[in-house]
């Protein structure tokens, strides 16, 4: 009698766990989900032709947002030219070549550290180093070296993280077969973690094409209704165009306002789906 | 004759794992040499000085010399790569690398800079026949390694080596997670690769050592405590400990 009790006590405790923990899922992932549908339903009607590829008008209450588009992309990819060469190749360093010792202790800290950052003090530090000190100007060049330095230290420790999990095994067995140390790095372990790297550098740059801070001070124009043509120009970009549009213009379409916010968000979530979709196909190919 | 000679070998790890005391041992060429003795013995380590693999561990003291062929191969100006084509290595895990079989067995050969297809062809189909692999895996040498099973990992990890054409043939406790079956091929494919190479084996159990040994070394806490020919050690050891063990009084 007692022991159906104490089962029966148990089994009631389990699906209480289960069914709190199930809530505070679901906490989580509504409001998410409220966010993305809201945007989608005032945003779509914003959406056409000549909102995606054509200029702004009118003091950018009419027209389109094509150079904020191109200018992020710019500046992603201006971003990713600066940040994963210096980024693998710390990471590189870090998993492979250093010692364990206090000096790579701290660089791990320095790293960590750097992560936790505001990006407005990344924002303020470019517009000191790059723009005014080595008189880049308000450019693209500016504006991607500042995201480079905020997006650093996530493509340090998750390329760290990917070129960690291969299995130690792979390295002594390539070493015990006579190949260098730089053999092995090239020929089994970097191909072992380009997907884990891929993930993470696409993460850190997805980061990166949505933050407003870091090139408010650096590289952002107000409006400026042409395309950019070289590295040294300014440019608008999405994140920054939303901000203008939402708080400095008065008499403002809610339209375009969440049709801009629409269009950032699918830029944002298209490299997240590419993320996480080199990393599953990844895993069911891995053989170990 | 002795392929390679260990004089006053002493070694400790920072981490004081495991450790080698004053260690002097001839290991003949063209024979089987087994280094056994209960876990946390030198058996490892030994082998892992033999190839350099030791390298990459945290080694905090070492003293002695190495000689295989009469050249020190613990000489700092020694290129370590050509060792380690010369004395290849058979882990207690089988670790394939993640490519196909044939490119596990013409790895060693392509890091080395071999680019003749026909050369490595021919390696392959030796170095399989000579592991008693080639009948299994001969129409599928493009497949991924890691769909072999345990004991055909092993036996390619074995081939590999064989690819090289090495000199030496380290092999720690190979048969390990081996059924008895893959552990008799194993064990069968040594007995005939003796007659061309310098083995070295650490075996999974004394059974094994005594059916495998040409020569045998006990190992005890890191000192080298008997070594003599395998059927005088095991059926009439010297030393008290040896015969303990060899007679499963403590282990």
């Amino acid at each position: 009698m007692t022991v159906t009790s104490t089962s029966q006590t148990r089994h009631t405790t389990q699906r209480l766990g289960f069914s709190l923990l199930t809530l505070m899922t679901l906490l989580t992932v509504v409001p998410i989900a409220v966010v993305v549908i809201y945007i989608l339903f005032l945003g779509a009607p914003a959406i056409s032709w000549e909102f995606v590829t054509g200029f702004p008008r009118e003091g950018m209450r009419a027209g389109g947002i094509w150079p904020a588009i191109v200018g992020t992309l710019y500046l992603t990819l201006g971003t990713a030219t600066f940040a994963v060469p210096l980024g693998i190749g710390a990471a590189i360093y870090l998993s492979e070549y250093a010692a364990e010792n206090r000096w790579t202790r701290l660089i791990r800290i320095a790293i960590i550290n750097l992560a936790g950052i505001p990006s407005v003090v990344y924002g303020l530090f470019g517009l000191g180093l790059f723009v005014l000190f080595m008189n880049f100007g308000t450019s693209i060049l500016a504006g991607s070296l500042t995201l480079s330095i905020m997006t650093l230290p996530v493509i340090i420790s998750t390329t760290e993280e990917a070129l960690r999990a291969v299995p130690q095994a792979f390295r002594t067995v390539s070493i015990s077969l006579g190949a260098t140390q730089w053999q092995t790095i090239r020929r089994i372990v970097l191909p072992q973690a380009l997907p884990g790297m891929l993930t993470g550098i696409i993460l850190g740059l997805e980061r990166a094409a949505g933050e407003t801070a870091p090139i408010l001070f650096t590289v952002a124009a107000f409006f400026l209704p042409r395309l950019p043509n070289s590295p040294l120009d300014a440019t608008m970009a999405l994140p920054y165009h939303l901000f203008v549009i939402s708080t400095q213009v008065p008499g403002m379409p809610i339209k375009i306002q969440y049709g801009t916010a629409l269009v950032l968000m699918v830029f944002v979530l298209s490299m997240n789906f590419i993320a996480t979709t080199i990393r599953s196909r990844a895993r069911a190919r891995r053989q170990w | 004759m002795n392929k390679i000679s260990i004089e006053n070998l002493t070694l400790h790890y920072s981490d004081d794992k495991e450790s080698l005391q004053n260690i002097s041992l001839g290991i003949p060429a063209n024979a089987i040499t087994v280094i056994f003795g209960p876990a946390g013995g030198g058996k490892s380590t030994l082998l892992r000085v033999l190839n350099r693999l030791n390298d990459l561990t945290d080694v905090s003291f070492m003293k002695g010399r190495v000689l295989i062929d009469n050249e020190d191969i613990l000489d700092p100006r020694l290129d370590v790569i050509t060792l380690r084509r010369r004395v290849g290595m058979v882990f207690a895990r089988p670790v394939v690398l993640p490519m196909s079989i044939r490119q596990n067995l013409t790895y060693g050969l392509e890091v080395a800079g071999e680019k003749d297809k026909s050369k490595m062809d021919a390696a392959i189909e030796r170095s399989l026949i000579q592991a008693a692999l080639w009948d299994e895996v001969r129409d599928r040498l493009n497949d991924p390694a890691a769909a072999l099973s345990g004991g055909q990992q092993q036996r390619l990890c074995l081939a590999r080596v064989l690819a090289l054409e090495p000199e030496v043939i380290l092999l720690d406790e190979p048969t390990s997670g081996l059924d008895p079956i893959s552990t008799g091929k194993v064990e069968e494919s040594l007995q005939e690769l003796k007659k061309t190479y310098t083995i070295v084996l650490v075996p999974h159990s004394v059974q094994q050592a005594a059916r495998a040994a040409d020569y045998a070394a006990f190992f005890l806490q890191g000192e080298l405590v008997e070594f003599a020919q395998g059927d005088k050690l095991f059926t009439n050891p010297t030393d008290k400990r040896t015969q303990d063990y060899v007679e499963g009084r403590f282990g």
